[in-house]
């Protein structure tokens, strides 16, 4: 009775779209249309805008996580130790993270444009000016602006991990001799291996999402190295392709479902391992 | 780390400096931006020459579509809050203390699509909002959110830290469940509301791909998508609009970080 509401809506508004949206991906029209297979997948995998999409989607994913994690991972700690400004340096780091995106994009825009403060800076000591958003250089900004927002968050998690590591731990591993090195691999990456799989699950996610900070900066079609697969399916949702939208959707939730999965696996074995 | 703090607050600080200048020193400042000839640079300056309330004067008096757009967030935001907020406390309680069949898997199944990406349900959930008559309407933006998953996975996360002997107490002085609802389970998560409550906000006034889909008329977008059409010459309204934008998340964060921490710290600690 409790659940109703919830379940009716969800059922209306997530399960079912998504199961009908398997649906579409096999068939060859979305209204009465016939079963086809694979047909659309292998058209799919055929055209080269998807290859495109898919491969920067991933290649941003697998650069940027890593990447996030270390500077976050690493602020965390040493804000853990500084109990006296942690506070105020925490709201700032995560401030961006309720910032509005569209707020920001008349930054982005001076900062990254051709005749844009970047430039400026970089002229200044006499480098050539690069056009920022319409070379591979794109890339770079994307992930600039995409740390920029989401430090604050893994910080946050992070920091709560960190934390639960009990203090003598550290005290008794100072008393055997073990550098800090040593303390670091042994006690807490140990500690934060629940935490670590969150934060990277969750800034999976989160490199998703840069796709409003990149569609607002460049639009419908941004230089080829940010084109990601979250342009191919809203173009091809413009154009009606429902069929490779639909597919393209499945692909995606595959992929990341087995990505979600793959890391809860992990994480069990790690934890028996550790047990 | 106090200069990396500096460099992510750069961007809002230059923003808030920059709505306070006059539009004649934007026009001049920023003129060269969007241009592929080498005109010169932009001027990225930290302070005004002359302070001026004048773009937000014209925000306020000139341009009323932007405080029309802006309108138009706060009337897709609210519902949107208000309803997920109730309706997940709901369905918080089951998961977390009822025992029903197939209730874990249920539950997976909410987790799973909260980590989808909006593009992945977007054409069944368009065929959907055409069916139920909702394109262009508001509604269509607001309905998937009231029953979007997050809530219920948050608020669950909050609901089980409630002890069950004081749901055991309440049955023993013969409390139904709706009871036990409103006088024990409400006033035991309002934290975990609260934190939803900012949660949600951060996240919905961000909105972007789902206005741009489902709403055809420019005017019935929310600010955070036309904010982004803004050409040239309104750029110096656009720094004040966006200021304007910006103040109530920024505000409600300052004023309810702790709850906002404890929320994102709730939802990792058991992923």
């Amino acid at each position: 009775m409790f659940l109703a509401p919830s379940l009716i809506g969800f059922a209306i508004f997530y399960l079912i779209p998504f199961t009908a949206g398997v649906g579409y991906s096999l068939m060859d029209r979305a209204v009465g249309g016939q079963f086809v297979g694979l047909d659309n997948y292998h058209a799919l995998l055929a055209s080269d805008s998807f290859r495109k999409a898919a491969i920067n989607t991933f290649w941003f994913t697998v650069v940027t996580v890593p990447v996030i994690i270390v500077i976050s991972l690493g602020l965390a700690m040493l804000l853990n130790q500084n109990l006296y400004i942690r506070n105020v340096l925490r709201t700032a780091y995560v401030l961006p993270l309720v910032v509005p995106v569209a707020s920001i994009i008349i930054i982005w825009q001076i900062l990254f444009d051709w005749n844009g403060s970047l430039n400026a800076w970089l002229s200044h000591f006499g480098l050539d000016r690069v056009d920022w958003m319409k070379t591979e250089a794109a890339r770079y900004v994307v992930m600039v602006v995409y740390l920029w927002k989401n430090v604050g968050y893994n910080i946050i998690l992070f920091l709560a991990g960190l934390q639960q590591i009990p203090r003598d731990y550290y005290e008794t591993a100072d008393l055997e001799g073990a550098g800090r090195l040593r303390q670091f691999t042994g006690i807490t990456l140990v500690y934060l291996t629940s935490t670590m799989f969150f934060v990277m699950i969750m800034s999976i996610i989160n490199s998703f999402k840069v796709f409003r900070e990149t569609y607002l900066i460049a639009g419908d079609y941004p230089h080829d190295s940010i084109y990601m697969l979250q342009h191919y399916m809203n173009n091809t949702f413009m154009s009606l392709d429902i069929q490779k939208l639909t597919a393209a959707a499945t692909l995606m939730v595959g992929c990341i479902l087995m990505i979600v999965i793959g890391l809860f696996a992990v994480e069990r074995r790690f934890r028996q391992f550790m047990e | 780390m106090t200069c990396m703090a500096v460099c992510l607050l750069f961007p809002i600080g230059i923003t808030f400096t920059n709505s306070i200048m006059t539009a004649r020193e934007i026009g001049i400042n920023y003129g060269s931006i969007g241009r592929m000839d080498d005109s010169g640079f932009v001027n990225l300056k930290l302070l005004p020459d002359l302070v001026s309330f004048e773009q937000y004067y014209k925000v306020f008096v000139e341009s009323p579509r932007f405080l029309m757009m802006f309108w138009n967030s706060v009337w897709m935001v609210m519902p949107i809050i208000a309803g997920q907020t109730l309706v997940a406390a709901f369905a918080a309680y089951a998961f977390a203390k009822l025992h029903f069949r197939g209730r874990d898997k249920l539950f997976l199944l909410y987790v799973l699509t909260m980590l989808m990406p909006f593009q992945v349900t977007l054409v069944p959930n368009y065929i959907i909002a055409d069916r139920l008559g909702l394109m262009n309407t508001s509604s269509a933006i607001i309905l998937p959110g009231i029953f979007a998953a997050f809530g219920v996975f948050m608020l669950r996360q909050f609901t089980m830290n409630i002890p069950y002997a004081y749901i055991e107490a309440a049955k023993m002085d013969g409390a139904g469940h709706v009871r036990i609802f409103f006088t024990i389970i409400i006033p035991m998560i309002q934290p975990g509301i609260a934190a939803l409550i900012v949660l949600l906000f951060a996240d919905y006034w961000n909105m972007v791909e789902q206005p741009l889909i489902f709403l055809d008329e420019p005017l019935k977008q929310p600010l955070s998508v036309f904010l982004s059409r803004i050409n040239q010459d309104d750029r110096g309204v656009a720094f004040a609009a966006s200021m304007l934008y910006m103040t109530p998340m920024v505000l409600l964060f300052l004023y309810a970080e702790s709850y906002f921490i404890e929320g994102i710290q709730l939802s990792g600690i058991k992923g």
